[in-house]
């Protein structure tokens, strides 16, 4: 640098004074890209796994060794792609998360804005929902199987239950997101209540209405499985409690993460809409209040 | 003071009272805080008239009252011979904040008192004023434009296109440059100036600063607090068009000087 700036003075021929610059020191971490730092968390995690399975730390029942579960999986896959009996389970798995989902939003949206818009909503039935939310909600899983039987609906219900008040709680301070800047405005412009909630509030509130669909997403899944553990059905679940009976331990391993996937699905397509719907706001990545 | 510059003004007389205020009181029943006691005011047709205090004295109460945001707890608001009860259509409105909503673009945000108001087709048959608006205050290239990517003067800007877009009879305006950087500010103030000039508007301005009260009124209402009221009324008599030259002559100092006097000493603007 040095050397550079004297070259330069002597080729201008001006007593130029030397550049001041001066590097930032960037943390290791920030200039490792993600993919790199994310694969290194999966080698220790698999390599620690191998380890204590292939030396005989731990007996196969309770865990399987990485190759096994790998070859398990593809074993699934095959199941799957093929559209073999696995395929027909998993497929009931997602129309309860579909229909929960649904049910959820249509549910959630409409108590959140009772309870984000009026003041009825918020004195008489916040409470109450509430009260309901602080209750462990997979306790009533038994009575939605005796209200609704073995079938998809007791599972579509117990989902919908689960999902239901992060997206109400969304909505409802989605509501409040607003200033009193936005609310004057509005005033001046002689906007009734109906305008006010629709071409003001609403879209004020899509981040936080899209943060409660997220966290509704991967309630509403936790919701179909446990129904499926506790209701029975035909549903992956049930594969997945088979499985674990036989101490078939792989499969319960494959099964999950595939199981895993459409998770993982269901929560990037809800990020997709979020994108699209609410181009104007700036997302953190990865996470949840977006 | 400045009977010279009084006989010598150039601008028509103004006409007839627009906005007539008489003894308008405002009391916040949630902390009983007297915010407004016995306020007296006329403003003029055409006239252009600022507000100057310091804060907490009730200037915004005093605004919002106007533009029937709340109601007076006394007294009696009357605009073009009605009564004030609400918020009216031939008064535009202007805050600090430029408040344009991010998913709709620059024009769009200035159809919107259109759109509430008569629905979407006639806020569709107004964009093209909508654009003649923007051109004016040199926001041309940028109807398209998402508030996000507009600078705050840009979104200031747009703003104002949003309360002319209704032509509004009265513009009501609190702190509106207050965020912006001085020399947006006096670029701003002359445009205003224009604007009020051009659609004969009645402007109403609450500010902070004695020098953009001076070179853009024709009266300055200075209020005290506690209980707010006005202290006095002080006509400005210099010559218009405003000009940012005015700013270095005597006159100018003088009336700046005045008002500063009258204001509480030692309280902070
Ligand atoms: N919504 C409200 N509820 C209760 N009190 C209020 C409310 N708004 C204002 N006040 C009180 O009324 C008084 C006047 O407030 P106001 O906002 O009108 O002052 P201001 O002159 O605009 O001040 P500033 O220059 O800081 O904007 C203050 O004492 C304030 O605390
Ligand atoms: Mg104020």
């Amino acid at each position: 640098m040095t050397d550079l700036s004297n070259n330069s003075s002597s080729t201008t021929n001006t007593d130029m004074l030397e550049d001041t610059v001066w590097t930032q020191e960037i943390a290791f971490i920030d200039s490792v890209p993600r993919w790199i730092a994310m694969s290194f968390v999966a080698f220790v995690f698999i390599g620690t796994w191998w380890v204590v399975t292939a030396f005989g730390f731990v007996s196969p029942i309770i865990l399987p060794t990485p190759a096994e579960t790998l070859k398990d999986m593809i074993f699934v896959g095959k199941n799957l792609a093929s559209g073999g009996y696995m395929l027909t389970a998993l497929w009931i798995t997602i129309l309860e998360v579909i229909y929960g989902f649904a049910l959820a939003i249509a549910i959630g949206f409409t108590l959140g804005v009772l309870v984000g818009e009026t003041a009825f909503g918020e004195k008489a039935v916040m409470p109450y929902l509430v009260a309901i939310d602080t209750m462990p909600k997979v306790a009533f899983a038994p009575l939605f199987v005796a209200w609704l039987g073995f079938g998809i609906e007791s599972k579509v219900a117990l989902a919908a239950f689960i999902a239901t008040f992060p997206i109400v709680v969304g909505t409802a301070a989605g509501l409040h997101a607003a200033d009193e800047n936005a609310r004057m405005l509005f005033k001046t412009m002689g906007a009734s209540r109906m305008q006010t909630l629709i071409k003001m509030k609403l879209p004020t509130g899509l981040p936080q209405i899209f943060t409660g669909l997220k966290i509704g997403a991967v309630g509403v899944m936790a919701g179909a499985i446990t129904g499926e553990f506790l209701g029975g059905g035909k549903g992956f679940g049930e594969l997945i409690r088979v499985a674990a009976s036989q101490l078939n331990t792989p499969r319960v391993f494959s099964l999950i993460l595939y199981l895993s996937l459409v998770g993982l699905a269901l929560y990037l397509l809800v990020q997709f809409a979020q994108r699209k719907v609410v181009f104007w706001h700036k997302e953190r990545v990865g996470s949840y209040d977006g | 003071m400045n009977t010279e510059l009084a006989e010598t003004q150039t601008g028509a007389p103004f006409g007839a009272p627009v906005y007539e205020l008489s003894r308008v009181s405002k009391t916040y029943a949630r902390n009983l805080v007297v915010a407004l006691e016995g306020v007296d005011l006329t403003l003029r047709k055409g006239s252009f008239t600022s507000v100057i205090g310091s804060s907490g004295c009730g200037k915004s109460t005093l605004l919002k009252i106007m533009a029937g945001l709340i109601p007076p707890s006394q007294g009696r608001v009357v605009l073009q011979g009605e009564p004030v009860t609400g918020p009216r259509r031939d008064i535009g409105m202007m805050f600090q904040q430029a408040t344009l909503f991010p998913w709709k673009t620059a024009v769009e945000n200035i159809v919107l008192p259109i759109e509430i108001r008569d629905g979407k087709a006639a806020a569709k048959a107004a964009l093209e004023k909508a654009h003649e608006l923007l051109d004016i205050v040199g926001l041309k290239g940028f109807e398209n434009v998402y508030p996000n990517e507009l600078s705050g003067g840009m979104a200031q800007r747009a703003s104002i296109c949003r309360m002319l877009i209704t032509e509004p009879a009265v513009l009501l305006l609190d702190e509106p440059f207050s965020a912006l950087d001085e020399l947006s500010r006096d670029m701003m103030n002359m445009e205003l100036q224009r604007i009020c000039r051009e659609q004969e508007a009645t402007a109403f301005l609450v500010t902070h600063s004695i020098q953009e009260a001076v070179i853009l009124s024709d009266e300055i209402v200075v209020m005290k607090p506690r209980p707010g009221r006005v202290a006095e009324v002080v006509k400005v008599d210099l010559p218009r068009p405003r000009t940012l030259e005015m700013m270095t002559t005597p006159e100018f100092g003088e009336i700046v000087e005045y008002i500063r006097g009258q204001l509480d000493k030692g309280e902070d603007m």
